[in-house]
């Protein structure tokens, strides 16, 4: 099992998302987070004053998937959060040790 | 010990509020009934009338009464519209401009003294700004509103009950104050604001209304003033005091923490548009409401209003998009009130095209004032107090000044009659010198008034809070409550 934590463009979401279920994932954990990476931040002005702005708005896909789905959900957020400019985002793996559903203590993939 | 004291101040003067009406209505009903008394013998005294004559005087009567009902109506719908724009509009304004951690404690500066300064007004307020008194200050006797009842003051509106003109300078004396609170958000105590207020209104608001508007008062333009200042609506008396004492305010308590360091951004540009658009309706009880009747100078004054505002917020927006290349809402919308507060004095005394310049000048005037000059100055006027209303209300005067004329308002005559120039561009230099002691009385009275009163409420309970609850935010800390719990 392998965890998938996506940090993608706001405006890239519900193409991910779509994405992201055609290629068979089930479930997914979503939140809203700010950040920076290499992406330079914007500037607002309130009557004249300025304001870098350098936490820019992402959202965050977490999902957990067995081993044969990794690299098609890999392929689909790539494909579907790509816009080619900077601030598209990063997608990084983690190995996961075991899953447990709580309603009947399934276990490991079962429990996905 | 200090809050309860406060408490039982309070707690007493609601008391004495609801003891007092009982002896002020029968002071108005009595003044009312020998009103009607005397109308009614002098048309009996008319010894055996013809049935002519006796249709006459009645149709005189109904006409009378007509017109009464008419501008009665249209001033009770303005005393609402200018209390509107305190509650919510300018509780919108400014809550918006805030961040989330103090948005009810910047609203509640407005909507307090909705209550505060109602209760003052009833009891001395209105007495120390339209009573006769001296030239500086009203006198005593319509305290507790004693003999304010439904016949009307002459010498200030004539077709309406002097109550309906009474709560209507209400409103005023309610929203003048709560302009300074923008200068001052974010980092003051509750009941230093609330106690700074009352003072305020009592000792600079009563002699600078009663100054300009009052009987007798030492600039008052049409009631015999020895320096008759050209202000319709409030450009001295509101918005130069307020915004003048806004800058004072601001200087005195100093910056807010982090400031200008950290970001403070608007925690939510849509209340204050919201906000904006409440105070431009509610204007047009302001000023076209400061024609005291439903008559042709009320409608000059609506147009010369909205044109003035509309003016305005493209000045603004027009200055800003060529300088950063964008026009923002905020812009727009701080232009609108800048044109709202210049054309405030002048709304009564100018022609259209007139109030279109003076808003566009005060749109891009008060840009530089707060983008630039504020900058410059390093002054925390959080909300920009003095920028528009205290820049705005300064240029507005001396605009008005140049433009009045008597085509929209033959306000001097001659011992004949005859109408005679007002302002610069209809002959009357001389008027530009009065405008500026106006302005410069306004000014003088604002700076001494507020710094004497700050003194006074620093020494007595502490202007602003701890730097933890300024960082808490002054919801949490100084009312028990957060504006948004949107997920409980």
């Amino acid at each position: 099992m392998t965890k998938i934590e996506a940090i993608i463009q706001p405006s890239r979401f519900e193409a991910v998302k779509e994405a992201l279920i055609d290629a068979g994932v089930v479930g997914m954990t979503v939140t809203d987070v700010r950040g920076h990476g290499r992406q330079k931040g914007h500037t607002e002005v309130y009557r004249g004053r300025e304001y870098s702005i350098d936490l820019n708005p992402k959202i965050k896909v977490e999902i957990i998937v067995a081993d044969k789905l990794v690299e098609p959900a890999v392929a689909a957020i790539l494909k579907a959060a790509r816009t080619g400019k900077i601030g598209d985002g990063k997608i990084f793996l983690t190995r996961v040790d075991d899953a447990i559903r709580i309603r009947n203590e399934e276990r490991g993939e079962n429990a996905l | 010990m200090r809050t309860k004291l406060l408490a039982a101040v309070f707690i007493l003067g609601v008391a004495l509020a609801a003891a007092c009406p009982l002896k002020a209505q029968s002071a108005s009903s009595s003044a009312s009934s020998s009103a009607s008394s005397s109308a009614s013998s002098s048309a009996s005294a008319a010894a055996a009338p013809s049935p002519v004559e006796d249709r006459l005087t009645r149709l005189e009567q109904k006409t009378a009464e007509a017109q009464s009902a008419g501008d009665n109506a249209w001033m009770l719908t303005c005393s609402a519209l200018v209390l509107m724009m305190t509650g919510p509009g300018l509780a919108l304004f400014y809550g918006g401009l805030v961040r989330q951690k103090n948005v009810l404690a910047t609203m509640m500066h407005s909507f307090a003294l909705m209550a505060l300064v109602t209760v003052v007004w009833a009891f001395v307020g209105y007495s120390l700004c339209f009573h006769s008194g001296n030239p500086f200050v009203g006198g005593f006797g319509y305290s507790f509103l004693n003999g304010v009842g439904s016949a009307p003051d002459p010498d200030y509106a004539a077709t309406i009950p002097q109550q309906t003109f009474m709560i209507y300078q209400l409103m005023f004396a309610i929203i003048t104050p709560a302009l300074i609170s923008g200068a001052i958000a974010e980092r003051v105590r509750f009941s230093a604001v609330a106690v700074f207020m009352i003072l305020w209104s009592l000792l600079v608001y009563a002699p600078m209304a009663h100054m300009v508007w009052g009987k007798g008062g030492l600039l008052n333009a049409s009631l015999g003033g020895r320096f008759p200042t050209l202000d319709f609506a409030g450009g001295t008396v509101v918005h130069i005091t307020s915004g003048v004492s806004a800058l004072v305010c601001a200087l005195y308590i100093k910056r807010r923490v982090g400031y200008p360091q950290r970001p403070m951004k608007p925690h939510s540009v849509v209340l204050s548009v919201i906000g904006a658009c409440l105070l431009w309706v509610g204007w047009f009880g302001f000023n076209a409401g400061s024609a005291l009747a439903a008559n042709g100078l009320a409608t000059s004054a609506f147009v010369a209003t909205h044109l003035a505002a509309a003016a305005a917020a493209l000045g603004w927006a027009g200055a800003e998009w060529m300088r950063n290349g964008k026009p923002s809402v905020l812009g727009a919308i701080s232009g609108a009130v800048a044109g709202l507060v210049a054309i405030t004095p002048a709304s009564g005394f100018v022609k259209p095209m007139p109030a279109l310049a003076i808003g566009l000048v005060a749109g891009v005037f008060c840009y530089m004032m707060v983008a630039l000059v504020k900058m410059k100055l390093g002054y925390d006027d959080s909300l920009d107090a003095f920028g528009v209303h205290g820049a705005g209300g300064t240029i507005g005067a001396v605009l008005t000044g140049v433009f009045a004329t008597r085509a929209v308002n033959p306000i001097f005559k001659d011992s004949a009659g005859r109408e005679l120039p007002v302002g610069l561009m209809d002959g009357n230099a001389g008027q530009m010198a009065n405008q500026l002691i106006g302005i410069a009385i306004a000014w003088a009275l604002a700076i001494v008034g507020s710094l004497v009163i700050l003194k006074i409420v620093d020494t007595l309970i502490g202007f602003r809070v701890s730097e933890e609850q300024e960082t808490a935010g002054l919801d949490l800390t100084q009312h028990g409550e957060e504006g948004y719990n949107l997920e409980t």
